[in-house]
């Protein structure tokens, strides 16, 4: 059997991984992290966009349409929570209105549905809460949410269930062309063989195509910080509301998150350290005012559960960078709309591995089926009453803030792909993601990861690595 | 489903009181639940002493406070369901709760009494720039790990805030070995009691210091410093005056909220400034027959006072269910904003009434002074008032007849 | 006639009243007390300037390799404490305990009392 190996287990080299899964080949994950979905993946808008923003032709144009268009479709399979709540440009005055007019041609040349530039009563109407001062909006009813690590968690998760391996903590150090294929190393000294390579590792997919040779691109990263709000908030808004691009950039936008939450962000400012995801005051600041002018009132900050910073794959020619070359496959470049284009580039991958030569042959025993994660809390009392009564840890609410059981978190620690942290068992459940932030549940979660994975308390970490929780016992 | 007179969320020191005020009012269909799988609360994590002077003239622990109701309600025989959640409560007083025997199962409570405590303010809430390590808690985190796992967060610690909790902690973490580099308070005034910033911080020579912030959080997997820095009147950082500390922990301790989310699913109108339930003297909230006490309805300093409060809203609970609990009149209760609130809000029938409050500053040689229109019903002289020391006024019955709004104030 | 008084300022600790205490003494003879609303403040402002005392309260390791709380019955001098913490890190309380078990007796002049049940 034909061996791929995958770098980087961000949503990218997810749903790759996971659209490889349908054929009958070895496929192989590897992620320099201790979890997938630690890059730009963890950290960012998390909307699926109609595909209005990006240039006619271009390759974010063409797989962002695309995208959006199986969006629905796939987060349904991988049981991933999806909500199409559309999504709103809006426009303060004549230039703005301007500029809505053009985005609105360009994306139905994109061939976006239903595009529509809307005056204020219409848009007060839609979204009562948004500043008086704004004068017209573009509504894109295709505009729709979805929670990225979620997506990327249940993609790759499924993708296992179908044979794909995942081996955390490698990061590849070199890469050679052999006569009998490419032999990946990591820095500790283990090898694996793959005769196809696909390059999806994000900010150092510039790094990893220069291992073989291909020094046709350069990638930086780029600091998005957001600011997220709690549940009380989320109602603030219920599409996606962005700023007019100007010369000064996309803006920040707000947002609703399909858990419920308000999501406000990002700042945007070019970096050269590709590990330097701090957030920082001036862009926290920066980013809460501009927010404010949005909604009429200002937006709730007092609220903030949490802020946090992305680091966005921003590649140098203006474009995503998809191609081929003697089976060394890139998916590079991926910033926004990567996310929206996630399932098409999955696609396009294939098609250029096909054409590469690789020879796919459909897995009889493939299941495009991930059983949804959040069914238990989304259950009815009868529903989960059965649940408990057959596994009584269901019953048992370790988070309280967000309602977790005990059954919800051994499952994230025993499905694919397995949390090992307590951030990988907070993406996966929401466990100490709420308002008390895992001061109450924090040492509970620790002691069900010690104790299901066989390791010590004390070796418990926040997010693998030297992110120890403690340092040893008292006496 | 099941039927019961009283339920009470929470077995916490107020679950606990309230449960006994009712029974020796003569409920006897009652019920506490607690998520926990034992009673007493937060008290099980603060091992310090210092509780139950006012209650039992003499110092006791947590433990061994929460020890003393845990005994009565055994003798009393109180049902208690351990390990269950209180997912809902409507406003008709169905209570809705998970465990692992009984699955999802809901009761219809003629009353509910409210004892859910308080939680700590996440630090999400500060904004703090930089990265996101490990290391970092809530006070009451580490005081969970240290207190009852026995584990050590971490050896150089510098605290965030000076609420009683991190103050407490500060001592703790030194007894057991960690050094202790600053408490750093946003605020000029420390938010932890005068006592704690003697016995926790002057006696092992840990500098407080006021009008500081961290602004900068530094190390990618685990904590390796902060920088802290002076901040303005307006609490903003002045620049020039940062400074780095290594640490490998940072607790927080910037203050309490009440846990009202189950308070909020029954309908029930929260005070915007205590973060609880509107109550009247009894307790009893906007909702008929659902009272609130303990640090649910606000957060208290001291836990003999949450006692306290808890029989008061256990007796009217009593009340209530026995068709005694009849409003007579309703008196209202304003502040001045120098005084920030009250409890209760409000007054419902005769008797005299003991109203708490705090202040919104540090304030010296001022009155407290009660007006019922342009009468003063009550005035006391205080040599100094600080936000972390909650006062009692105590009016008499007397004094409040007739009396159709109250204004707290302070006046010179 | 040389005047040897000396002033302190404390914040007694014994409530959380937290009374601001005027002590006057001199050599280890207090003059006088003010500032207390109660007795304890006074007794705790005479110690405060003579000999210094606490409660210590920490946890003991127990059998099982968990841990339980713990406190000195008595207060302790001050500059004990450390001493103190020696003792109470150096023994291992066997199960079960119950809230007063002396769980190491003759501790800087009093005992190492358990303040938690357990087992």
């Amino acid at each position: 059997m034909k061996k791929v190996a995958i770098i980087g287990s961000g949503v990218i080299g997810a749903m790759i991984a996971r659209e490889l899964s349908r054929y009958e080949l070895e496929v192989t994950v590897f992620e320099k992290e201790s979890d997938v979905a630690m890059g730009a993946t963890r950290a960012n808008s998390a909307i699926v966009h109609a595909g209005f923003d990006a240039k006619e032709g271009s390759m974010k144009a063409k797989m962002n349409v695309a995208g959006s268009f199986m969006m629905e479709q796939v987060c349904s399979e991988l049981g991933v929570k999806y909500v199409r709540n559309g999504s709103l440009v809006i426009g303060f005055n004549d230039e703005d209105r301007a500029e809505l007019e053009r985005l609105c041609a360009r994306g139905k040349s994109n061939g976006v549905e239903g595009l529509r530039v809307i005056e204020k009563t219409e848009l007060k109407a839609l979204e009562p809460n948004i500043s008086d001062n704004a004068t017209c909006a573009l509504h894109a009813p295709t505009g729709a949410i979805v929670c990225p690590y979620e997506l990327c968690i249940a993609s790759i998760g499924n993708a296992m269930d179908n044979g794909v391996k995942l081996i955390l903590d490698f990061e590849v150090a070199s890469i050679e062309r052999t006569e009998k294929g490419f032999v990946l190393s990591s820095g500790d000294g283990r090898r694996a063989m793959a005769d196809y390579v696909i390059n999806a590792a994000g900010i150092y997919s510039d790094k990893i195509a220069k291992m073989t040779g291909d020094n046709s691109f350069e990638v930086h990263p780029r600091r998005g910080e957001y600011v997220l709000l709690d549940r009380e908030c989320g109602s603030t808004v219920s599409h996606t509301i962005f700023r007019t691009p100007s010369k000064m950039g996309k803006g920040i936008l707000v947002t609703p998150t399909v858990d419920g939450n308000l999501l406000t962000g990002p700042t945007s400012v070019d970096m050269e350290d590709k590990e330097d995801k701090s957030t920082t005051a001036q862009g926290l600041a920066k980013l809460m005012g501009e927010a404010c002018e949005n909604i009429e009132g200002g937006v709730a900050y007092g609220k903030t559960i949490t802020s946090f910073c992305g680091l966005r794959a921003v590649g140098n020619t203006g474009d995503f960078i998809i191609n081929e070359k003697a089976g060394f496959v890139n998916a590079a470049g991926i910033e926004s709309p990567g996310l929206s284009s996630a399932p098409a580039i999955a696609l396009y991958v294939r098609e250029l591995l096909e054409n590469a030569g690789l020879e796919l042959i459909s897995k009889k025993t493939f299941n495009p089926i991930r059983e949804p994660k959040h069914r238990f809390r989304e259950a009815s009392i009868e529903e989960k009453n059965e649940i408990i009564a057959r596994d009584p840890a269901y019953g048992r609410i370790i988070c309280r803030c967000e309602t977790i059981s005990e059954g919800e978190i051994l499952d994230a620690i025993r499905s694919n792909p397995p949390a090992r942290d307590i951030d990988g068992v907070k993406r996966r459940t929401r466990a100490g993601m709420g308002r008390c932030q895992g001061g109450f549940c924090g040492p509970y979660v620790m002691e069900l990861i010690a104790k299901e994975r066989g390791i010590e308390f004390e070796k418990v970490t926040k997010a693998g690595g030297n992110s120890t929780m403690v340092i040893g016992k008292t006496k | 489903m099941l039927t019961k007179e009283l339920v009470i969320i929470g077995g916490g020191p107020a679950g606990m009181s309230a449960a006994i005020a009712a029974y020796e009012d003569g409920i006897r269909d009652l019920l506490i639940i607690e998520r926990d799988d034992s009673l007493g609360g937060i008290l099980q994590q603060c091992i310090h002493n210092g509780f139950g002077l006012h209650r039992f003239g003499e110092e006791l622990t947590g433990p061994e406070y929460a020890w003393r109701y845990e005994k009565r309600v055994r003798e009393l025989n109180i049902p208690v369901m351990l390990s269950t959640m209180v997912l809902d409560i409507t406003e008709d007083k169905v209570v809705t709760a998970t465990n692992s025997s009984e699955g999802i199962f809901q009761i219809k409570a003629k009353a509910i009494i409210l004892a859910m405590g308080c939680r700590e303010r996440p630090k999400g809430a500060l904004n703090i720039a930089g990265h996101r390590p490990s290391g970092i808690y809530s006070a009451g985190m580490a005081q969970k790990l240290v207190n009852m796992k026995g584990f050590m967060p971490g050896k150089n610690v510098v605290i965030l805030g000076s609420g009683d909790i991190g103050l407490i902690m500060a001592r703790r973490m030194t007894l057991e070995g960690a050094k202790v580099h600053a408490v750093c308070e946003l605020m000029p005034y420390s938010g932890g009691l005068a006592r704690n910033i003697e016995q926790c911080l002057n006696d092992f020579d840990i500098p407080l210091k006021l009008s500081h912030t961290v602004v900068n959080i530094h190390g990618k997997e685990r904590l390796e410093g902060v920088t802290i820095a002076k901040v303005d009147e307006r609490r903003r950082p002045v620049e020039g005056t940062e400074e780095f500390i290594a640490c490998d922990t940072l607790l927080l301790s910037v203050g309490l909220i009440p846990e009202n989310e189950l308070t909020k699913s029954a309908g029930v109108t929260l005070d915007r400034v205590t973060g609880g339930a509107l109550v009247d003297q009894n307790r009893q909230t906007e909702i008929e027959g659902i009272f609130s006490c303990g640090n649910v309805l606000h957060v208290h300093d001291l836990v003999d006072y949450v006692s306290e409060e808890a029989e008061i809203a256990g007796r009217g609970a009593a009340a209530y269910i026995r068709g005694e609990l009849v409003p007579t009149k309703n008196t209202t209760i304003k502040t001045d904003g120098k005084i920030r609130y009250t409890v209760p809000e409000r007054i419902t029938s005769d008797g005299d009434v003991s109203v708490y409050f705090r202040v919104s500053d540090v304030f010296r040689d001022k009155k407290v002074t009660v007006r019922s229109g342009d009468t003063i019903i009550y005035q006391k002289k205080h040599l100094k008032l600080a936000p972390g020391e909650m006062e009692c006024v105590k009016l008499t019955a007397d004094k409040l007849r007739g009396a159709n709004e109250l204004v707290f104030g302070l006046e010179d | 006639m040389a005047d040897n008084t000396k002033t302190r300022e404390l914040t007694c600790i014994v409530c959380p009243r937290g009374c601001n205490l005027t002590v006057k003494y001199e050599g280890k003879n207090v003059l006088s007390v003010e500032g207390n609303i109660c007795p304890r403040g006074e007794k705790y402002a005479e110690d405060e300037v003579i000999c210094p005392r606490r409660t210590v309260t920490s946890t003991v390791k127990t059998e099982d390799g968990g841990v339980v709380a713990v406190k000195t019955r008595e207060t302790i001098e001050k500059e004990k404490m450390f001493e103190c913490m020696e003792k109470i890190n150096s023994v291992v309380a066997s199960l079960p305990v119950k809230i007063g078990d002396v769980i190491l007796s003759d501790v800087c002049g009093t005992d190492i009392i358990a303040t938690q049940n357990r087992g």
